[in-house]
């Protein structure tokens, strides 16, 4: 006889990992069901950034706790408050800068205004073209590598099951719950909440839910160990550039320049068009860059829906049916947002609201 | 746009190359080297190139000569960093060279990056004067200087006695020659190496030659650590068992200054993969291998690959399968069938899978790692990192590299992705194909960014607007 879980949570990301263990806590059994290995999707891939500069206005509250929550986890997830700068190049862009970083300081962000000359003092590798810049003490970054490692050890540690390898092939109604399959294997739990990023409209059509997700496929690269050219974390006004110098001395670059491929078809591959593009960026705002070698571009993909907030609460107003997805700044907020949703699971009330997923959802505004 | 363009010009590019230029295709062939041989026939350094012609030369030479003569379109020291597919318009590949063409487009693309070394690390691995073998035969073909000192050479297969005997005739001194196999290994494979006497003479004539210059041959025996504070200065020798673990209470130290070894040459496979090509593991074919039909096509539409990297069956067959390559892309862009009689590879194809048969993997290898012995160079990762991971539930490659950064570096992995998995295999008893590869990405090889295009103005760069507030 199979095990019946209280829940079946489907992704090893940050959003599953980080709900399983909110419900493992509030006394639910879960289980975690990853296609491939735990934390190797977006959660793993992505460029590690914690920006409150890069956040939406309104998740800026969701960011700010999620920033505090990556403190916490500390070095076990190679966590660095570096301070970091948003640069101009252009009167058009600074102009944007100046709308857009007004906005994020009124939502709660700790962000300043600063002269292009007080970046280059802090910061003399940079190039002398900027012509606006803002700063934020709290940015900095975490090792995505890690992501991994970290959320294993923590189910474990709180002894939350989880299957690796574990592709879902097909989900269908049991009783009073769900059996989950991967071809021959199969699991059965009370409930199920899909945490599959850029899967996750694969799986909700499964259970006969049409959500307008769509993917993006975010490249980033990374750089051999060099001199160390700068320490803060680097963003652009358009938010077409991150960059940041670990203390390994490797540089990860990153912006969300587009690479090709779709979550059905596997990983993503990357635009070699767009790759030199986000590269020549990076150059031109550390020219230092030029001889440095590029080891590794790949790319992840980044899910969301066409306003850009997240997918957050009940799947079709079903009850034991949830999903957890499409949370632009992801990575950030992850921690937060998935114990937000562990609680709403377990029927407490949330500290911030959730994002309901049968809202209408129309294009978002892009300035 | 080219109708091939060919990666590698060992003999089975250069084939593959020439033919399909004979049919009337237009052919861009690629390399690294200065010009033409691959590491087989790896030409001489320009300085030394009045030195006696050898045999070995002389087929490197003649191959050198024809592709000379075809006016094929050729870029050598030029390394291709990437391989893309546009939809159905064939491949953009991505060079980086010392010409300013940064890409190139093709219909379609003949892969033969040949082979790369197995070297399972022990201590002192890392030491100034412990080489490859193949990277040994690849410095004494360059150069014509035979390892520093006196020279343990050491590992599986006919290398070891190639390189041993190759280290005599250029002058060097070999202290010791320790191979892993057994003098029956070898028996077995007799009936397989008749079917090729002339290579089997070739052959003997290495081992004699070792005979008569009474270089003492260590059967059964492997290099358990490598000596020394700042360079070699000696290494110490183990008999092993039957599944190659060292044998305790069997060591002998030896004095040397250079240390030659390899365990066997696995696929160079980073291109076929790079291009989405399924690939499965063949430990009779050196390891992990591109899934192709007989002519050399893989998966994926337009690619193709031919030579050691398609599998490892040595010179003999590489010159074959290029051509038989060159065949399938003639009839998949003519769409005719070239009507060509196929030669009979099978023979030669038996002839190197049983060279490469007294090289595969045997379990007792893993004995030779000790926990403090690093394993990835480029990131100082030791096997006591990587059990750890595992043990800690990393249960693929990707997983083990993510946790630790093993396979992070410069290398991408180059060295250590077979040992890695040979310790996932080793704790999980999972098999080599559930363990899989770290995912296969861009550049090929480290690429200075500079090098990847031309410089763009900042105004010019195709900023595509902005991303939501």
């Amino acid at each position: 006889m199979n095990v019946i879980f209280d829940i079946a949570v489907i992704g090893g990301g940050i959003m599953g990992c980080g709900a399983a263990l909110r419900l493992s806590e509030g006394g639910m059994s879960a289980v975690v069901l990853e296609q491939s290995d735990i934390g190797q999707g977006a959660s793993g891939v992505n460029a590690g950034t914690l920006s409150m500069q890069i956040k939406r206005v309104k998740l800026m509250s969701y960011a700010i706790k999620g920033h505090e929550m990556w403190e916490e986890m500390g070095d076990r997830i190679g966590f660095h408050r570096t301070g970091g700068y948003t640069l101009a190049f252009s009167d058009k862009e600074a102009d944007l800068l100046h709308e857009r970083m007004t906005m994020k300081k009124e939502a709660g962000a700790n962000i300043e205004f600063v002269s292009p000359d007080k970046v280059i003092s802090s910061e003399p590798h940079l190039t002398k073209k900027i012509i606006a810049a803002s700063y934020c003490p709290d940015d900095g970054y975490a090792n995505s590598s890690l992501t991994g490692h970290y959320y294993r050890s923590r189910l474990k540690e709180h002894d939350v099951s989880y299957m690796e390898k574990f592709g879902v092939t097909d989900i269908l109604e049991h009783e009073d719950g769900w059996k989950i399959f991967s071809g021959t294997k199969v699991v059965v739990a009370k409930r199920i909440l899909l945490a599959a990023g850029g899967w996750c409209k694969k799986l909700a059509g499964m259970v006969g839910v049409d959500l307008p997700i769509r993917a993006r496929i975010n490249t980033v690269s990374v750089t051999e160990r060099a001199p160390l050219l700068f320490s803060s974390i680097l963003g652009h006004a358009t938010g077409l550039l991150t960059m940041k110098q670990k203390e390994n001395g490797t540089i990860l670059i990153g912006g969300g320049w587009q690479g090709k491929g779709t979550p059905e078809q596997g990983r993503g591959q990357i635009d070699i068009k767009n790759l030199i593009a986000n590269l020549q960026l990076a150059k031109f705002v550390i020219p230092d860059l030029a001889n440095i070698r590029v080891v590794r571009s790949w790319t992840g993909f980044e899910a969301n829906v066409p306003d850009f907030y997240p997918l957050a609460g009940k799947l079709a107003n079903m009850d034991n049916a949830f999903i957890l997805a499409c949370v632009r700044g992801g990575y950030t907020i992850g921690p937060y947002i998935s114990k937000l949703m562990g609680d709403f699971i377990l029927g407490k009330e949330t500290e911030m609201p959730l994002f309901d997923p049968s809202r209408d959802i129309i294009e978002g505004r892009l300035i | 746009m080219f109708d091939v363009v060919v990666i590698g010009a060992g003999p089975a590019g250069v084939n593959a190359a020439i033919d399909a230029h004979d049919q009337g295709l237009s052919v861009l062939l690629i390399d690294e080297g200065r010009d033409a041989g691959g590491q087989v026939w790896r030409p001489k350094s320009a300085s030394i190139i009045k030195a006696p012609v050898t045999p070995t030369e002389q087929k490197g030479e003649h191959l050198r000569e024809r592709l000379r003569k075809s006016n094929i379109k050729r870029k050598f020291e030029t390394r291709v960093w990437h391989i893309e597919k546009c939809g159905d318009d064939g491949w953009i590949i991505g060079l980086s060279g010392p010409d300013d063409e940064k890409q190139v487009r093709s219909k379609a693309v003949i892969i033969a990056t040949g082979a790369q070394e197995r070297v399972i690390p022990v201590n002192g691995w890392t030491l100034p004067g412990v080489l490859g073998l193949a990277g040994t035969t690849a410095l004494m073909k360059e150069n014509l200087l035979p390892p520093h000192g006196r020279s343990i050479v050491a590992g599986t297969g006919p290398l070891v006695f190639y390189v041993a005997s190759e280290i005599l005739r250029l002058g060097g001194t070999v202290t010791a020659i320790l191979t892993l196999n057994s003098k029956l290994d070898w028996f077995k494979e007799l009936p397989t190496m008749i079917l090729k006497p002339q290579l089997l003479f070739q052959g003997l004539n290495w081992v004699l030659s070792l005979y008569l210059k009474r270089i003492p041959i260590y059967w059964r025996t492997g290099i358990k650590t490598v000596e020394g504070d700042n360079a070699v200065e000696g290494a110490t020798i183990t008999k092993v068992d039957k599944n190659w673990a060292p044998k305790q209470g069997h060591e002998k130290y030896i004095p040397c200054e250079s240390v030659c070894y390899g365990q066997g040459l696995m696929p160079e496979i980073s291109a076929t993969r790079l291009t989405g090509a399924n690939h499965h593991y063949d430990e009779k074919l050196g390891g992990w291998v591109p899934t192709i039909d007989e002519l050399g096509r893989t998966s994926e539409k337009g690619i193709y690959a031919c030579g050691d990297n398609a599998g490892i069956l040595g010179v003999t067959v590489a010159p074959i399968s290029g051509k038989r390559a060159a065949r399938a892309v003639i009839e998949d862009l003519k769409g005719e069938n070239s009507g060509a009689k196929q030669s009979n590879l099978r023979m030669m194809q038996k002839f190197g899978r049983a060279m490469t048969a007294l090289s595969i993997s045997r379990s007792g290898l893993i004995k030779f790692i000790d926990d403090q012995t690093e394993i990835c160079r480029c990131e100082g990762i030791t096997k006591s990192d990587i059990d750890h991971e595992i043990t800690h539930g990393a249960q693929s490659h990707n997983a083990v590299k993510s946790g630790t950064r093993c396979g992070m570096g410069p290398c991408g992995g180059r060295f250590c992705m077979d040992t890695v998995a040979m310790l996932t295999e080793y704790h999980t008893g999972k098999t080599r194909e559930v363990i899989g590869l770290p995912t296969a990405r861009p550049p090929l090889r480290p690429v200075i960014l500079d090098t990847l295009s031309d410089d763009l103005d900042y105004d010019d760069l195709p900023i595509p607007g902005v991303s939501p507030l």
